[in-house]
């Protein structure tokens, strides 16, 4: 009986799977067969070998890549959250005015192509740009080099990365309930020891999820630091197009992103071992 | 008489809406005091202003004669229990319990030995390692219990806190708290909307309702002797009977319908003095003849709602709606739709004047 009722709901259950065909069919031919092309190339191109992933994992130029992109990235995610996590706070606990500007600012930000903010910053920080103009208002000489650097592409990732962390860390400060902070305060704490012992770690979650998101993007990051960088400080997802584009060396680049891949998903399973992926955008 | 909680003229106003208007109350040491009133009354304003979270338009909180008024919450030493617990959920029970000695800066090995006593005491031991969400709803609660008192609190405060336990829970939990109260000496201040608990609980009884304190008084006082016609349909069942006092020296007033009665209690009303009957349906009785020597009136039987034990009889005897409460062994002799007399001592006519 009680076998014979789930094959009945099993075969009525066939609704859901045709509905989702036409998502699935898309995801197969545009992502699935194309990745699977990507990790077959590693192997193959220019001949059937291992050779492309030594040369990645012994070579020092691709070694010091792949440091430089995991130290970005790093530093990134924590400017990110240096910067998101006082903004999320206020967002989460100012007057209702308030909390809406902030999260007009975030989020308009967060629409915007971040092509056109990755634009701006050049605008911004260029050699005739309005901040060198300040620097040299201001009596600075010799302004230094701003554009191009490892400071310009920094800058821009924070500010493109920071509304996934702020949004992240906003949704579970808002979670958050007050009679939790109220009994707190009637138990005896109050500033640091209210916020380390208490705030902090009821906020901990918000904090994983919105660093495992800005590192992992970071980590993949092309646009914004092929654009700002240094061209002595390049990424990993930036050699991958100059060894694609200007060597056409696509078993070495398909390689290289077989490899960043790997890292992302052992990130991802360790943060969903210890958390849950379900809960990652909030 | 030693005051110990001193509320004196606390008002609150939000705008244009007075939440508290003049209240005032003393609670002597080691006494559990229920807040009773429906929501919106002001029995959690109350509350949340003697522990600090809200403060009072105008008045004065003195706790063993220092006035708190102006100290911060974390600064008054006050347990609270909260109506969702409010536990960490970060920290295992044991930890839950050791934070406010933490806060206090009593060193970690001591406050964790003092943290399983005190969950011992709440009959948690053992389970102290256990995370919030690894306990159920009552364990939870003597958790939360454990914390508010493990500090030696100067008041212990409990808002609703037996408001998401189911019923058999509560009692338990009811005489639980009690327990506890009783044996560790703290001054209590309950929150609560439900009456049998209040009744079951309390010391002294406060009934609050829009803003003002209706009536304090001892359990037993606040259901035998009300003071204000919203105290005595608020506190158990009731029948209400408009009367005017017909002659105050011999204690008779009228209604309308029911015609003259004798009353108990209360001397020296003036004649003509407008007043409302409280009889309680457990007072009245039911039968097929008028009895001698009562008070005898004819009711219509609308509906018999039956418990087993007791049934309540519902209805109306003229114009006036009555209640009576009878023995379930009693409620054989009647059915729906008949008439029957009721009757009543004078002795369980208690006059309101307010």
């Amino acid at each position: 009986m009680g076998i014979s009722l789930s094959k009945l709901t099993e075969k009525t259950n066939i609704w859901p799977w045709l509905l989702l065909a036409p998502l699935g069919i898309y995801m197969l031919i545009f992502f699935v067969v194309p990745l699977a092309e990507v990790a077959i190339m590693s192997f193959t191109e220019p001949k059937v070998s291992l050779a492309n992933y030594q040369k990645v994992l012994t070579g020092a130029l691709y070694q010091r890549v792949f440091l430089n992109t995991f130290v970005t990235a790093a530093f990134v995610t924590l400017c990110c959250l240096l910067v998101g996590y006082p903004l999320a706070y206020l967002m989460a606990h100012s007057k209702p005015r308030t909390a809406m500007l902030i999260l007009l600012l975030v989020t308009m930000s967060f629409w915007t192509s971040f092509l056109v903010r990755t634009y701006s910053w050049m605008v911004l920080l260029g050699n005739n740009g309005p901040l060198i103009a300040l620097l040299q208002m201001i009596g600075v000489d010799k302004p230094p080099q701003l554009l191009f650097t490892r400071f310009s592409s920094t800058l821009a990732m924070v500010h493109i990365l920071a509304p996934y962390m702020i949004m992240n860390i906003y949704s579970v400060m808002k979670k958050i309930d007050p009679a939790l902070i109220r009994s707190a305060e009637s138990l005896g704490a109050k500033g640091w020891s209210l916020f380390r012992h208490v705030y902090l770690p009821l906020t901990a979650p918000g904090i994983a999820n919105g660093s495992v998101l800005v590192f992992v993007i970071c980590l993949g990051f092309y646009v914004t630091p092929v654009l700002l960088g240094s061209p002595r400080e390049q990424m990993v997802a930036g050699l991958i197009g100059h060894q694609i584009e200007e060597f056409l060396a696509f078993g070495l680049g398909s390689a290289m992103a077989m490899i960043l891949l790997v890292v992302t998903l052992i990130i991802l399973t360790i943060y969903h071992r210890r958390f849950g992926l379900d809960k990652l955008w909030g | 008489m030693t005051n110990y909680l001193q509320l004196s003229n606390i008002t609150k106003t939000y705008g244009h809406f007075t939440a508290l208007d003049d209240v005032s109350l003393s609670v002597e040491k080691g006494e559990f005091v229920t807040f009773l009133g429906p929501s919106g009354s002001g029995k959690t304003t109350t509350l949340m202003i003697i522990a600090g979270f809200e403060k009072a338009s105008g008045g004065k909180v003195e706790v063993g004669g220092q006035s708190i008024s102006e100290l911060a919450p974390h600064e008054r030493n006050i347990g609270i229990v909260f109506q969702n617990y409010a536990l960490f959920p970060h920290k295992t029970a044991v930890e839950n319990v050791y934070f406010p000695l933490q806060m206090r800066g009593v060193s970690r090995s001591q406050g964790l030995r003092q943290a399983e006593d005190m969950l011992s005491l709440v009959g948690l031991k053992g389970f102290g390692h256990r995370h919030p969400k690894e306990l159920s709803g009552g364990q939870q609660q003597r958790v939360a219990l454990a914390r508010a008192l493990v500090f030696e609190p100067s008041l212990l405060l409990l808002d609703e806190p037996l408001g998401a336990l189911d019923k058999n829970l509560r009692e338990q939990m009811q005489i639980e708290i009690k327990r506890i109260q009783r044996s560790l000496g703290v001054t209590t201040i309950f929150v609560t909307h439900d009456q049998s608990e209040a009744m079951s609980m309390s010391d002294r009884i406060v009934v609050f309702e829009k803003g003002r304190i209706e009536q304090v008084a001892a359990p037993l006082d606040i259901y035998h002797r009300p003071q204000t016609s919203f105290v005595a349909a608020f506190i158990g069942e009731s029948n209400l009977i408009p009367a005017i006092i017909t002659s105050g020296a011999v204690r008779t007033a009228e209604n309308p319908t029911l015609g003259a009665f004798q009353y108990a209690g209360e001397d020296a009303l003036a004649d003509g003095q407008k007043v409302t009957l409280l009889i309680r349906p457990e007072h009245i009785k039911l039968s097929r003849n008028p009895i001698e020597g009562r008070k005898n009136a004819r009711m219509i039987v609308e509906t018999i709602v039956n418990y087993g034990d007791n049934a309540l009889v519902i209805g109306r005897a003229g114009d006036i709606p009555m209640r009576v409460r009878v023995l379930g062994a009693d409620v054989v002799i009647i059915r729906e739709g008949e008439e029957c007399c009721i009757s009543w001592a004078p002795d369980a006519v208690f006059v309101i004047t307010k």
